[in-house]
């Protein structure tokens, strides 16, 4: 694989789909993207809520990401409002974490022989998940490809044991390996035969345009308050009820309207503090209340754990 | 003698810890020797981003053999006491010694063997180790008392000489095994002992002595620069910083695109190097180039073409970006984003950073058209300070904080504001620490003062002062502001007079954010108690919001719910007291940093009723000149006899010689005369000699000139040793007697009037 990549650097689909092989020879179940806006794979509940307890858990997904301060109408070539991160969870964390990862930047065809792959100090922590961890930034000849985190805390709670995270910045490596300036120039597919292939320009350009004009002017700002009272108010009614996936789903539907109000300007200073507190107790609420209807059952499994 | 060596091996450690880890290692190492017994020459210390290693060369073997001894209880003590010292001792009555009636026990301990001590020592220093954050990961950690380390633990080395010290700490085993460069050298590499450790590490591509590194950087670094005609603008940080990332650093020139040098040169040198961690370049005209350096940790295939390549497309876009922050905020004036300050909260009991820039400006204003800051002019000033904070909402400042102040200063020439308000907007935020430039224009020095002053004082009006080590809105850093820019500048500051003008219209403005009100409303009441700053004022009831400027009533409310959300801001005096007290406080901890005798500073300072600030400093250099000369240590030793006789005859020493002087010359001493037949000729000479220098000594000071009251002083030297040589102060003369004791303490009255000297040692 690593020559093919040098002879003819992989396509966007090809390298996921890479890293998909990969991973999964190495032990993951390669999930799907979960179906809810999210701002990051973290939020994927394959990350929050499986993050926490005593069970190992090794998977590994892409996510499309949303992040609506970032939208750009298409005219920048490096920022964009939806993009796709690629997100390995390994619990507990391997000894070999690094190693298996510097394996998968050569698979994707990144020769560390010929490029300078660095690990530079980045503490990752999100307030609005009450998550914290440590780990870097991993730099290819200066620029960020992954976060690699050992996560310390989830929900507000220690993670027991501890999992691995990598999330890769999937677009960024693409242009990285197929050395192009602009995202929208990127091959996503290669054609085949009589088939075109298409750049990731074909496929998102429009939605960058469509995206960013709706996220900064159009969204209505009274309906994206009101929703997210409603999803407040729904992700604490189903924590009451004991179906913390379904409060999960709130919280996270609530963090994507806050991040739109954001975008539209409307959150004062002031506010976004408020705001990203109650984002936060959502989520820590949903943690809690998916601990305490699996604790039974952990404890049971595992002897001797405790919270 | 034999040498050990410990590494521990860890994924990767971050650059700015590993400093403070060699320095924990280093005493954790000396710490266990010591209590052990060991004795510790010269350590060898490295750290790499993978390793933290340690050599003590010339250990012993084995500890030595100690014999301890104890004394126990008296031979005649009763049982129990004998009992308890065999006890404590683990020893028998019959290896007990007797001597003179005394028990004692003698112990000896056996030499331990050092490789046992430091089989036990390095799981000790591990699990003791502090790091700034420390973290658990794999297996382990589902338990929590796991261990912690900065970054995962991966690998232990401890060789004594030749032979392996067996200890294990977490379930890592030492053993002679570690590992090279990354990508180099990926496989295990065996070491023998401690004296071929760096060099085989070196063969396996890592220099593992990070001094090493940081002087091929630093000249690696320059000489690329120079092989391209340019000169390496130096930065001792990113040096270190780059050792604490690489393991085989590579220093490599890049050049960008030539266009982005529109951007501000300070823009582009942070840019590179905070997010890139490269270093920057200028041509031969000492201006900034469009090269940069980055520090690569392989030796790559291709000469490093590649990642050179890489590096400045990240660049690229890095700077692309800061260019765009610089068109997007040039196209808003400053004033325009100044409004959008109302936005920030400033602090919660203090309001938005708008309310601050309002009190700034009027404050500056007020500093300049009272002449406080000379030849200032009160517009610019105020100018000045409305728009001194509007770069807070710029995206670059919002990109590269740091940048605050500066960005202001260009956007304003930009946009063609005058010289002397875009250079108030730069520099307003100096000094920043200690060393920084000192403003020196006028207009500068107002904006600078003022937001310092502001920020002082508006925190102590709402309680907010620092306390012990806390100072969270770094009170002490603005008050040394306050003060370096006054002294500098030679600035008449008078704090007290100050503080409590530009308390009043602050405190009002601090009340008036606690109440809901309307903003144009709010704004005529401060200009009224702005105006009444300099005359008069008189607040009738606070409760109920008249509000009086100059004895007209600007504002009247009686709102009862309103009054409840005032905050009490205590006593106007009591709290400029507690600033200006502050301010004290700060100037004679700053004075004694700068090498000044403490016990002068005292001596000056303990005299009370001085509030400029910068004539107190006067006076504190002209004491301390003078306590260099003959007259003055003379002058000190009489006083202090003067003062031990008045004190074992229990005289009060005369505070001063304000007000009682004028009297005194009538009657040479306040309620005392002498016939002149009683007099001896010493005691005139005295008696002269103080009718001269009393008032001689007071006038200078009044006039500030410290020099010449140290001079007056100076004269009574000679009649107060002629004084204490030809007459007995206790004179069986109970009359002469108290008119002698009257004479000193006249004269150290006269002393004290220039300085308590008292508090001066020696």
């Amino acid at each position: 694989m690593a020559d093919a990549a040098e002879t003819k650097p992989l396509s966007f689909q090809d390298m996921i789909l890479t890293l998909h092989a990969y991973w999964g020879a190495r032990g993951c179940a390669i999930l799907q993207p979960y179906d809810m806006r999210v701002g990051a794979g973290t939020f994927h509940p394959a990350t929050t809520l499986r993050s926490l307890g005593p069970e190992p858990w090794n998977v590994a997904y892409v996510q499309p990401s949303r992040r609506p301060t970032d939208g750009r109408y298409g005219e920048n070539p490096n920022r964009l409002q939806h993009y796709y991160q690629y997100q390995v969870i390994l619990k507990p964390s391997p000894a070999d974490l690094q190693e298996q990862y510097l394996g998968s930047l050569a698979a994707i065809g990144i020769d560390p022989l010929l490029h300078d792959i660095r690990f530079v100090e980045d503490d990752w922590e999100s307030p609005t998940l009450g998550a914290w961890g440590l780990g870097w930034e991993v730099w290819c000849d200066g620029m960020e490809v992954t976060q690699f985190t050992y996560f310390q805390q989830m929900g507000g709670f220690d993670c027991k044991p501890v999992a691995g995270e990598l999330t890769y910045g999937l677009e960024r490596l693409a242009m990285y390996i197929q050395n192009v300036d602009n995202v929208y120039d990127l091959r996503f597919s290669d054609p085949v035969g009589d088939v075109p292939g298409v750049s990731y320009g074909d496929v998102f350009l429009e939605n960058e345009r469509q995206f960013s004009k709706w996220n900064f002017e159009v969204a209505d700002t009274d309906s994206l308050f009101a929703g997210f009272k409603a999803a407040e108010a729904e992700c604490n009614r189903a924590i009451e009820a004991g179906v913390p996936l379904a409060a999960y789903d709130q919280a996270i539907e609530a963090s994507h309207l806050f991040n739109l109000l954001q975008a539209r300007g409307v959150i004062s200073v002031q506010e976004r503090a408020n705001y990203m507190a109650r984002v936060r107790d959502l989520a820590k609420g949903s943690c809690k209340a998916w601990i305490d209807s699996q604790s039974e059952r952990w404890t049971q499994n595992y002897p001797g754990w405790t919270l | 003698m034999t040498d050990f060596l410990l590494e521990l091996r860890s994924e990767e450690i971050p650059a700015r810890m590993q400093a403070g880890a060699r320095a924990e290692l280093e005493k954790l190492f000396r710490a266990q020797m010591t209590a052990a017994g060991i004795a510790v020459g010269d350590l060898t210390i490295w750290s790499t981003p993978r390793r933290l290693a340690l050599i003590a060369n010339g250990l012993p073997q084995a500890t030595a053999a100690v014999s301890e001894e104890l004394k126990g209880p008296r031979t005649s003590a009763p049982p129990q006491a004998l009992e308890g010292f065999l006890r404590k001792t683990g020893l028998t009555q019959d290896q007990l010694e007797d001597r003179d009636g005394v028990w004692f026990a003698v112990i000896d301990k056996l030499g331990r063997a050092t490789a046992e001590v430091l089989a036990e020592a390095i799981p000790a220093i591990v699990r003791g180790f502090a790091w700034p954050k420390s973290m658990r990961w794999g297996k382990a950690s589902a338990s929590s008392e796991s261990l912690r380390w900065v970054r995962p633990l991966s690998g232990i080395v401890a060789i004594f000489g030749e032979a392996l010290i067996p200890c294990e700490v977490s379930g890592i085993p030492a053993g002679f095994a570690t590992r090279g460069h990354r990508f180099h050298c990926p496989g295990e590499i065996t070491i023998g002992s401690a004296s071929d450790y760096a060099e085989k590490l070196r063969a396996c591509h890592v220099i593992v002595d990070h001094e090493e590194r940081a002087a091929l950087i630093r000249d690696g670094a320059t000489k690329a620069a120079a092989d391209a005609g340019l000169s390496l603008v130096e930065d001792e940080g990113l040096v270190i910083e780059n050792a604490g990332l690489t393991e085989w650093p590579v220093p490599l020139l890049g050049r960008f695109d030539e266009a982005f040098l529109e951007v501000p040169p300070e823009v582009i040198q942070l840019t590179a190097r905070v997010n890139q961690k490269y270093f920057v370049v200028n041509d031969a005209d000492g201006k900034l180039a469009n090269g940069f350096v980055c520090t690569a940790n392989i030796d790559a295939k291709d000469g490093g073409v590649e990642i050179v390549a890489g590096n400045r497309k990240v660049l690229a876009a890095r700077l692309s970006d800061a260019r765009f922050f610089w068109e997007q905020d040039r196209k808003t004036k400053l004033a325009d984003h100044a409004k959008k300050l109302d936005r920030i909260t400033f602090h919660e009991k203090l309001g938005t950073v708008a309310e601050k820039v309002e009190r700034v400006a009027r404050l500056a204003e007020w500093l300049a058209s009272e002449g406080i800051v000379p030849n200032c002019d009160p517009a610019l000033a105020r100018q000045a300070a409305e728009l001194a904070k509007a770069d807070l909402v710029t995206e670059m400042v919002g990109e590269f904080p740091e940048l605050q102040g500066l960005m202001g200063g260009y956007y304003a020439r930009a946009e063609g504001l005058p010289d002397a308000v875009a250079d108030a907007i730069r520099d307003h935020y100096k000094p920043v620490g200690q060393g920084d430039d000192v403003p020196t224009v006028p207009v500068t020095v107002a904006v600078a003062l003022a937001d310092k002053l502001d920020t002082l004082i508006s925190f102590f009006a709402v309680r907010e002062q620092p306390s012990g080590s806390r100072d969270p809105f770094a009170l002490r850093r603005a008050a040394l502001g306050i003060l370096a820019t006054v002294i500098q500048n030679g600035i008449a500051f008078n704090a007290r007079q100050i503080v409590a003008s530009a308390y009043f219209p602050i405190s009002w403005n601090v009340k008036l954010i606690a109440i809901d009100i309307d903003p144009d409303e709010k704004r005529n009441i401060l200009d009224h108690l702005y105006h009444a700053r300099s005359h008069s004022f008189e607040i009738r009831s606070e409760n109920d919001f008249l509000v009086m400027a100059n004895e007209k009533p600007v504002h009247a409310r009686s709102a009862r719910e309103a009054f409840i959300r005032v905050p009490d801001l205590g006593d106007l005096s009591e709290t400029s007291d507690q600033i200006v007290n502050f301010l004290i406080d700060r100037l004679k901890v700053q004075q004694r940093e700068a090498g000044v005798r403490h016990d002068l500073i005292d001596a000056v300072f303990a005299l009370g009723g001085e509030d400029d600030l910068v004539r107190l400093l006067a006076r504190v250099r002209a004491l301390q000149a003078f306590m260099a000369t003959d007259d003055g240590a003379n002058l000190l030793a009489g006083y202090k006899r003067a003062a031990n006789i008045l004190k074992q005859a229990s005289v009060p020493a005369e505070a001063g010689t304000q007000g009682g002087a004028a009297q005194a010359l009538e009657q040479d001493i306040p309620g005392l005369r002498l016939s002149p037949e009683r007099m001896t000729d010493v005691d005139r000479a005295l008696l002269t000699a103080l009718d001269t220098a009393e008032p001689a000594a007071r006038n200078a000071v009044e006039e500030e000139r410290f020099t010449d009251a140290m001079a007056a002083l100076a004269s009574l030297r000679a009649p107060i040793d002629a004084f204490f040589e030809g007459v007995m102060v206790n004179d069986p003369d109970e009359d002469v007697r108290a008119y002698r004791l009257g004479l000193l303490s006249r004269f150290t009255g006269a002393v004290h009037g220039v300085a308590d000297f008292s508090k001066i040692e020696g």
